[in-house]
């Protein structure tokens, strides 16, 4: 819906041909699979379990300034990547076919207040789906901001840098809050509908024992650095929901990222699927030890077209998707993290003012097709 | 407040330590053998015995029960990154004072696990664990004569049992390719030099196959022997009919390995065991939409293989995966994902 469809140059048969050359990098991955990966994201996971008890070790002594520090940083370090590089990727089933069940997307709990099977339904199913289309991905503004010239303008807008701040705070509510689809059961009648209260009473479960571990349990056990291991697993968690909020927001916010309308994804074939979320993602660029922290979604583009490989393999994949962009004259979105974060707060400001309608309308690409 | 009481009261203020996780995983990061953990084993050693078999010296978990002599052992082993489960005959005897197990495994073609343990696995290794488990074990009260016949790797259970208890009256008759294919070779000749066996031993590259008339020549009163047999479907179906025409059947005692071989191909009956629907599928349409037709539950997303929404157990037979055509076959803890997966012969779904 930008004033011009980037994609138009494509004629049908190539955009088919684009995604042929896509599952083909997609099975040169998988029939690649193995123990190298499989000892990878196991060495990932015992690093974050003795990094965190390491830290709430260390925390137990916070009274002491240099400890509280020490202890604070290990701590958000290591809830940063039981979110991104394990979490995500594991409840995207990126590991399922190691047949480990302890390493399992049916299995795995994260420490985060969204239970892991609402949270998969609401990412992995609509929001990697539908990604970017207004009105079915709901991670598009989560139901709160405007995030396209041609949505609404509304005067509730002109609040959303104050309310894209707050949601970044305390992240973590503001996705279990979305994945109940808060804003739309809140109503009367949907409120007493049976399966969203179960739903709504999960996560209240969920939010009670994570909130009794760090803000009871191991302030207790800490005695006299009380108060100080309190202060420490707060800030772990703004810390972690800060981080994860910028690297989301850089994923599809950006400026050069397209939204698709409702009617564009009817009958979708395979090669519009893979070209939608092509357009409709955005990469952050730099080290290895940025790509590890931002659990690969760095690497958002190829994680859109193959959400289920290895997360350790998106950087290999990269080089050859980026060809692609290249060969079919698209533009891949990537920049370093602080630009792409600027962008996307840029455009949440921008966006909360009032625009002008475009004046050209991109052409429904079903009816491009049609005329292709 | 008893003891137990007290103990279960820990583990809950423990568990609220660590959720979401367990204390368990936090404690499999120091002792992954101790009591109380899901069983595991740590490979010792693996000692060659022929050219394409090897025996594996396994210390297992705390947990670890015991064996009786003849059982097998279900382990479960990570090949290329992939945790595939088999069963194995358990070699050594019940009262290794070290407390370790072995496993003798051969090579067969093809064979995903075997190859590995024969050929590549490391000591030092951590594999999966069930209780050992099986009926093809000796009886309580010692027969006054036995005969074992086994071919192949067949010989794996009963030499458990060699060399678990020693009996006055023993026959053997094996069967193996040549000489040097015969596992534990050496042993029994020293048992036999011993006078503690008796052997027959049957190469069949230039014996041929064995025939079970020939067992009256071989060993004479075989019928009054209390008989275990373990090898190839072929010969204990032989054995079995030979035992049941001379009316001995309740002498002979069989144990047979691989029982079902899954045959991979196009289309086929698919059950979803949970309702008790058959119905027929092709070897092209999605699992999900084959449910979803008979009018079984099935869960769903986005129905295009992204969102793992839909997986769910494969119980029996394979399966085709539409997008690579990879075939999965049934094991135990095996998911499919029913929408981008259709049936590669008969199958079982648990929905
Ligand atoms: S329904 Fe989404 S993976 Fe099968």
């Amino acid at each position: 819906m930008t004033a011009i469809d980037p994609t138009a140059h494509l004629t049908a048969e190539q955009i088919e041909e684009l995604g042929r050359e896509l599952d083909a990098i997609r099975d040169e991955v998988i029939a690649g699979r193995g123990e190298k990966d499989a000892a990878y994201i196991r060495k990932v996971i015992s690093a974050q379990r003795k990094l965190e008890l390491v830290s709430r070790g260390v925390l137990l002594f916070s009274i002491f300034p240099p400890a509280w520090l020490l202890g604070t940083a290990g701590l958000s370090v290591a809830k940063i990547m039981d979110n991104m590089e394990i979490g995500h990727n594991i409840l995207h089933g990126q590991w399922d076919w190691m047949r480990d069940p302890k390493i399992h997307s049916t299995t795995w709990e994260w420490d985060h207040v969204s239970p892991s099977e609402q949270w998969k339904h609401s990412h992995n199913e609509l929001h990697h789906t539908y990604t970017n289309v207004i009105g079915k991905d709901n991670d598009l503004g989560y139901g709160i901001m405007r995030v396209d010239e041609d949505q609404k303008w509304h005067p509730f807008h002109l609040g959303q840098p104050l309310w894209n701040f707050i949601n970044a705070c305390f992240f973590e509510y503001g996705i279990a809050a979305y994945d109940l689809e808060l804003g739309k059961n809140l109503n009367k009648r949907r409120r007493k509908n049976p399966e969203f209260r179960a739903r709504a009473k999960a996560v209240g479960r969920k939010i009670r024992k994570q909130v009794l571990k760090d803000y009871v349990i191991h302030p207790l056990l800490s005695g006299p650095s009380f108060l100080p291991t309190l202060g420490a697993t707060f800030t772990a968690n703004l810390v972690r929901n800060l981080w994860t909020h910028s690297v989301i927001m850089c994923g599809h916010f950006p400026e050069g990222v397209q939204v698709f309308e409702r009617r564009s994804i009817k009958g979708e074939t395979r090669g519009q699927w893979y070209l939608r979320q092509m357009m409709g993602s955005a990469n952050i660029s730099g080290s290895k030890a940025m790509h590890f922290m931002t659990g690969n979604l760095s690497h958002q583009i190829e994680h859109h077209l193959f959400p289920d490989l290895p997360s350790n393999r998106y950087a290999e994949v990269a080089v050859k998707v980026r060809a692609l962009f290249e060969k079919y004259e698209l533009e891949y979105v990537t920049g370093p993290l602080p630009k792409q974060v600027f962008s996307a707060w840029h455009k949440v400001f921008r966006l909360s003012l009032p625009n002008k309608k475009p004046k050209v309308k991109t052409p429904d690409r079903e009816q491009e097709l049609v005329a292709a | 407040m008893t003891s137990t009481a007290l103990r279960s009261r820990a583990w809950k203020l423990l568990e609220m330590v660590t959720t979401p996780l367990l204390p368990s995983d936090y404690l499999d990061l120091v002792g992954p053998l101790r009591a109380g953990a899901d069983l595991r084993g740590r490979i010792e050693a693996v000692h060659p015995e022929t050219g394409d078999a090897a025996t594996i010296v396994i210390r297992p978990g705390r947990g670890w029960r015991g064996h009786t002599a003849g059982q097998y052992v279900r382990i479960g082993v990570d090949v290329d990154g992939v945790r595939l489960w088999r069963a194995y005959s358990i070699t050594s005897p019940t009262n290794r004072p070290d407390g370790r197990v072995t496993i003798t495994v051969k090579a067969i073609e093809d064979g995903k696990v075997s190859n590995h343990l024969v050929r590549r696995a490391k000591p030092g290794t951590l594999i999966q664990l069930d209780q050992p488990a099986g009926d093809f074990v000796l009886p309580q009260a010692k027969p006054a004569k036995v005969l074992y016949l086994t071919a192949g790797s067949g010989i794996t259970p009963v030499m458990g049992m060699l060399r678990d208890i020693e009996f006055d009256d023993v026959v053997m008759v094996h069967c193996a390719p040549q000489p040097q294919d015969v596992i534990f070779r050496n042993e029994l000749h020293d048992l036999v030099a011993d006078k503690k066996l008796r052997l027959t031993e049957v190469h069949t590259d230039t014996d041929g196959m064995l025939d079970i008339a020939r067992l009256d020549e071989l060993v004479p009163d075989w019928a009054e022997r209390e008989t275990w047999a373990c090898g190839p479907a072929g010969l204990l179906d032989a054995a079995e009919e030979h035992w049941t025409e001379h009316g001995v059947q309740e002498r002979l005692h069989t144990e047979r390995f691989r029982p079902s071989i899954v045959v991979a191909g196009d289309g086929g009956e698919v059950t979803f065991s949970a309702t008790g629907k058959t119905v027929d599928a092709d070897g092209a349409t999605p699992l999900l939409d084959i449910g979803e037709e008979a009018g079984v539950l099935m869960p769903s997303g986005c129905r295009m293989g992204i969102c793992f929404g839909c997986v769910t157990p494969l119980k029996a037979g394979a399966v085709r995966d539409l997008r690579t055509g990879e075939i999965t076959e049934a094991e135990p803890g095996v998911l499919i994902q029913t929408c981008v997966s259709a049936a590669a012969g008969p199958c079982d779904i648990e929905r």
